[in-house]
């Protein structure tokens, strides 16, 4: 009994049946609950006022961001060496999640970062590397819908997850090169992730990136379940096609 | 109920309301997509496979 | 390989091959920047080696979707495929064509066309030195991403969406070569950055290159 048997279709979509609901109801109490704690019920930051709220969405959704391409990758890599539909699937799946994260990311930092800098965008190293992974989201999801064979959409797709995670991975020591100069030994306010976090802040923050992980289960499993359908409705109208 | 927010209660606030909109849109658009998709499938296939012995056991619900 | 390469860059120097287009454009901007942002040396100067760079970058994007449309097109690609020359090898030569085509003459005007942007004479040659260990890497990445994309009509929009993140340690290490020289800094920390992207690119992307030729053709 090993995980690869839900890389039968069939496996995969009776398994999340059931799967799907409890992840689904799981994020929603994690959410709500981290949300409403930071935002109601913790203090003011010392320095940063209360913009220190913004952390219990900033910090979440830049970790999914990332956590969503990984996880695009080793779906990719799975594709391209076992051949198994649902985990190509999956990765188109996860894409626009993904997508959505690098968004709020990029929104809740330049909020945040407009009362600290003074300005919305300052190409803070962190930023600026969201900025890029944006772009990459952007890219692969164009692909996927450029290429009509579905197959060797996913080929491709793969291809560029792998590349594109190389240059992701060069482009952030890029940008840390490149804005060192300006933000050198500023507490940006991003880098305190969860670690010289006061407790106080800390415990909403962890239940809040449960429930961002969660959430992104829950929408991946979602949406692959609807890929796989429409994979099989696409074929359903091809034979259809063809015997007319 | 509400919390002093202070000066940076914009900032708060608006951080806020943009994610919670974008995470209802991905949420939504999910969710709307899987049902027609689940809609438009069940439709072809019942035309498709109209006999009892079909072995689709494809059109798993929810 | 070197036929593939003699052939490839007649095929672009004869006329509708594109040779000048990237040079045209690159000319083109160097000369339309100063009239957009006013004739005021000082801020010429501070943003003249972006100015470059991206010029460099987008000349080198227009031609991209070139490199393996027309062969795809008319059969020559598949044939290239069964031939003994391995595609790795075909695509880098392609990339080559393409860099020599490009990245090359790009590399050797821009110093002259960096006088109409007032660049300081001390950032030429971190500037030089950076496009030409930094084009390279952009021919090869380019051609890529116009593997990926090689059975579309219009790739063109798409190759760009896919190929600018990819460009960007290029672009980064590169601009900031030329602004250190331009400060009388060093530049030998970027450079050596600039030069490690492209030789670790020259190296490994004709292996994706090939593999999604090989997805495209099947």
């Amino acid at each position: 009994m090993s995980i690869w048997k839900y890389a039968n279709p069939m496996q995969f979509m009776r398994s999340t049946e059931w799967l799907l609901p409890i992840f689904a109801y799981a994020a929603a109490a994690c959410l709500v609950t981290g949300l409403v704690w930071g935002f109601f019920f913790t203090p003011d930051d010392f320095r940063q006022g209360s913009t220190v709220k913004i952390i219990y969405l900033h910090v979440p959704s830049a970790l999914m961001a990332i956590n969503a391409w990984f996880m695009m990758l080793l779906a990719s890599l799975i594709w391209l060496i076992r051949r198994h539909h649902v985990s190509a699937l999956a990765a188109r799946a996860a894409a626009p999640v993904g997508l959505a994260m690098t968004v709020i990311a990029l929104f809740t930092g330049a909020i945040w970062g407009e009362p600290m800098w003074g300005t919305y965008w300052a190409w803070d190293p962190r930023l600026t590397s969201f900025l890029i992974l944006f772009l990459f989201y952007l890219g692969y999801i164009a692909l996927w819908q450029a290429i009509e064979t579905q197959d060797t959409a996913a080929d491709l797709t793969s291809i560029l997850c792998l590349v594109g995670s190389v240059f992701a991975v060069l482009s952030r020591y890029a940008v840390n090169f490149w804005n060192q100069g300006l933000h050198q030994g500023t507490s940006v306010p991003v880098a305190t992730g969860g670690r010289s976090v006061a407790d106080v802040f800390f415990v909403p923050l962890v239940i809040s990136m449960i429930g961002f992980g969660l959430l992104f289960v829950a929408l991946v499993l979602l949406r692959t379940r609807t890929e796989i359908r429409h994979r099989r409705l696409r074929a359903l109208l091809a034979r259809e096609r063809a015997a007319q | 109920m509400m919390p002093d927010l202070g000066k940076y209660a914009d900032a708060v606030l608006s951080a806020y309301a943009v994610s919670l909109l974008l995470l209802a849109a991905i949420i939504v658009i999910s969710i709307w997509r899987a049902k027609a998709i689940k809609r438009q499938l069940a439709e072809v296939e019942a035309r498709s496979a109209p006999s009892p012995a079909s072995s689709s056991d494809k059109s798993v619900d929810t | 390989m070197i036929a593939l390469l003699r052939r490839d860059l007649a095929l672009s120097i004869r006329a509708g091959g594109g040779f000048g287009l990237g040079l045209a454009f690159f000319l083109i901007l160097c000369v339309l920047v100063p009239f957009g942002v006013g004739p005021m040396p000082a801020l010429l100067a501070s943003i003249a080696p972006g100015i470059l760079w991206v010029g460099a970058l987008l000349a080198a994007l227009l031609s991209l979707d070139r490199i393996f449309q027309l062969d795809f097109e008319d059969g020559t690609l598949e044939v290239l495929a069964t031939a003994p020359l391995p595609l790795e090898g075909v695509a880098l030569t392609k990339a080559l064509a393409h860099w020599i085509t490009t990245g090359l003459p790009l590399t050797m005007v821009a110093a002259p066309l960096g006088l109409l942007l007032n660049l300081p004479v001390e950032a030429v040659p971190a500037l030089v030195l950076g496009l030409a260990l930094g084009t390279p890497a952009l021919s090869v990445i380019g051609a890529f991403a116009a593997a990926l994309t090689v059975g579309l009509k219009r790739g063109g929009l798409l190759i760009s969406l896919l190929v600018l993140p990819l460009y960007m340690p290029t672009l980064l290490y590169g601009a900031d070569a030329a602004r250190r020289g331009a400060s009388g800094l060093d530049p030998s920390t970027p450079l050596l950055l600039l030069a490690g992207i492209s030789a670790a690119s020259v190296a490994l992307i004709p292996f994706a290159a090939a593999a999604a030729l090989r997805m495209n053709l099947r």
